[in-house]
């Protein structure tokens, strides 16, 4: 059953089979994508008409390829854009509140706790809809009172900021609370009894000690406002990120540049993945 | 002791600020807008006409209902599916495969759903790569119609979640002492008796947040039943997309949303009671 206990023949050859299927189910729809998008044929999907890089570096009246198509290089640009800013604020932020659960007492805490989880189970539909209800009531409120127009309240770049950060940080307290629970806290008493104000014995001494989950927190939210569609969807302006693009371009226009563009993102992706690999068993 | 309540005011209104304007402010907000109505002068008034309208039109209700329990379903065909696989990569496969397999599982979950449905879809479609492979290997002639079908829905839901089930089991399993299995071997336990008496009980944790996650993930999906659903397949969350981005009647789509917010977390508060969790370690 485990390692250390002996098997049936039939059990391992079953439990084998049973993995290869799940693992070839896991990596089909991959695979597809990432052939395709060097299939030389006008249809996203088969038959197979031969090998060509049109869909990368064509510039035809017939065939546009990814990094000519000026649509698509402006939405993943917007995208990577978005999630940089996202990444940032929620690792601030939700390291602030890290280290504010772990560390501090006060009333409510309990209620507060509860809210900073509850994007894990409020669906991204009803966090977009919810944003954008009340940042457009707020909105037109500025505008009847004061006469101000601010574009942040309306769909626009930095309404998508706020709605991906509204639980990317919840993902970064999580992550840096992990390893918050194995700080030694009397390196931060020491450094109090010698006279570290709070705010010093938090910059010098627990900082640097949450850094590598700090780093780990801000590739996370990198990489889940990069494929956020739901809450997006809602809050996106004039500039659509990369998957609202694909999005509104597998239901109305699919060419194999979506192909491309799709093996792009896993091109990318195994390479970190395998980076990430490297980085681990070295240290 | 001044400087230290000055530091906790400075970590507590960036996150006050937080939870206050982007979590509290704006469910409040979608509370009140939809008891909102506009009257046949204009004029916004308070009434529970958008939840009457829920109900009284019939596909409403049926594709709520459907939706849940569909969600239910898809949770329990992705722990079925997953647990073999979280059990075979903490506990039976030499580990340094077990690294390199469990690496493979992070990559579709990093590259996101959006590019894994469209992949299905190149994959299901009726001159698709799993129609033409059947074709040429001679068991059908003509293309069977898998797109746009329940089991194109089906397939694509639990793509999406099932991932997010294995990652807290593998870490609820990760713990387990194998000397416990060994013990109960010894003692003549049946393979049966060994899952359903230890593994099951000992991973609970992690199978309680990996449901709640998957569950939820899968009832406030949009992007599976829009591309790889058909017509017969409407999922809730459609009709809350319809009302605010194509017939903007975003009052009647605010008490959509509150009724899936009520229901979803409704069947989220019954699962963490019969398991016996608590919300502040699903996530974990």
């Amino acid at each position: 059953m485990i390692r250390s206990l002996p098997n049936s023949r039939r059990y391992k050859i079953v439990y084998r089979t049973y993995i290869a299927l799940f693992y070839l189910f896991l990596i089909m729809p991959i695979a597809a994508i990432s052939v395709l998008a060097f299939n030389d044929s006008d249809f996203i999907s088969l038959p197979w008409l031969g090998a060509t890089f049109d869909w990368f570096f064509a510039d035809t009246n017939d065939r546009v390829g990814l990094f000519f198509d000026e649509g698509l290089i402006s939405s993943i640009f917007v995208s990577l854009k978005t999630g940089f800013i996202v990444a940032l604020l929620s690792t601030i932020v939700g390291t602030m509140a890290a280290l504010l659960f772990e560390e501090e007492k006060f009333r409510f805490k309990g209620f507060l706790y509860f809210l900073a989880l509850s994007p894990l189970v409020i669906p991204g539909v009803i966090l977009g809809i919810s944003i954008l209800l009340s940042s457009t009531y707020a909105g037109n409120y500025m505008e009847d009172n004061f006469g101000l127009d601010l574009e942040f309240l309306r769909p626009s770049f930095w309404l998508v900021v706020f709605g991906q950060f509204s639980f990317g940080a919840t993902y970064v307290m999580l992550l840096v609370s992990a390893r918050l629970k194995k700080f030694d806290r009397t390196l931060e008493e020491a450094a109090l009894s010698l006279r570290a104000s709070r705010l010093e014995a938090i910059w010098y001494i627990t900082i640097p000690f949450l850094k590598p989950a700090m780093i780990g927190a801000f590739v996370v939210a990198f990489l889940i406002s990069f494929s956020n569609f739901n809450t997006t969807i809602f809050l996106v302006g004039s500039d659509p990120t990369l998957p609202v693009d694909l999005y509104s371009r597998i239901k109305f226009s699919s060419t194999p540049v979506l192909n491309a563009v799709s093996f792009l993102i896993v091109a990318f992706i195994t390479v970190f993945a395998v980076l990430n690999l490297v980085m681990k068993k070295k240290g | 002791m001044k400087s230290s309540k000055f530091t906790f005011y400075l970590l507590l209104v960036p996150v006050l600020l937080w939870l206050v304007l982007l979590i509290v402010l704006p469910h409040i907000d979608l509370f009140i807008s939809s008891f909102q109505f506009e009257n046949d002068d204009g004029d916004m008034v308070f009434s529970f006409n958008n939840y009457l309208a829920f109900f009284e039109d019939k596909i409403y209700w049926l594709t709520f209902v459907k939706t849940a329990l569909y969600s239910i379903a898809v949770t329990i065909l992705g722990f079925v599916i997953t647990f073999p696989v979280a059990f075979y990569l903490t506990k039976v496969v030499a580990r340094k495969f077990s690294i390199f397999m469990t690496l493979l599982l992070l990559i579709p979950l990093w590259v996101g759903e959006l590019v894994t449905i469209y992949g299905w879809m190149i994959l299901l479609s009726d001159t698709g790569v799993i129609n033409n492979f059947l074709i040429s290997i001679g068991i059908i002639e003509t293309p069977i119609q898998m797109l746009y079908t329940n089991f194109s829905l089906t397939i694509g839901l639990v793509y999406m979640s099932m991932l997010f089930m294995i990652i807290p089991i593998m870490s609820a399993l990760d713990s387990l002492d194998d000397s416990m299995i060994e013990a109960a071997c010894d003692l003549g336990a049946t393979k049966w008796t060994i899952f359903t008496k230890i593994i099951i009980p000992y991973a609970m944790p992690g199978i309680a947040s990996g449901g709640i996650i998957v569950f939820m993930l899968v009832i406030g999906d949009y992007i599976a039943p829009n591309i790889l659903g058909g017509k017969s397949s409407l999922w809730f969350t459609e009709q809350i997309y319809n009302q605010f981005l194509s017939t903007f009647n975003w009052n009647e789509g605010a008490s959509f949303g509150f009724l899936l917010l009520l229901l979803s977390s409704l069947i989220i508060f019954i699962a963490l009671k019969l398991t016996g969790q608590k919300l502040d370690r699903v996530g974990r």
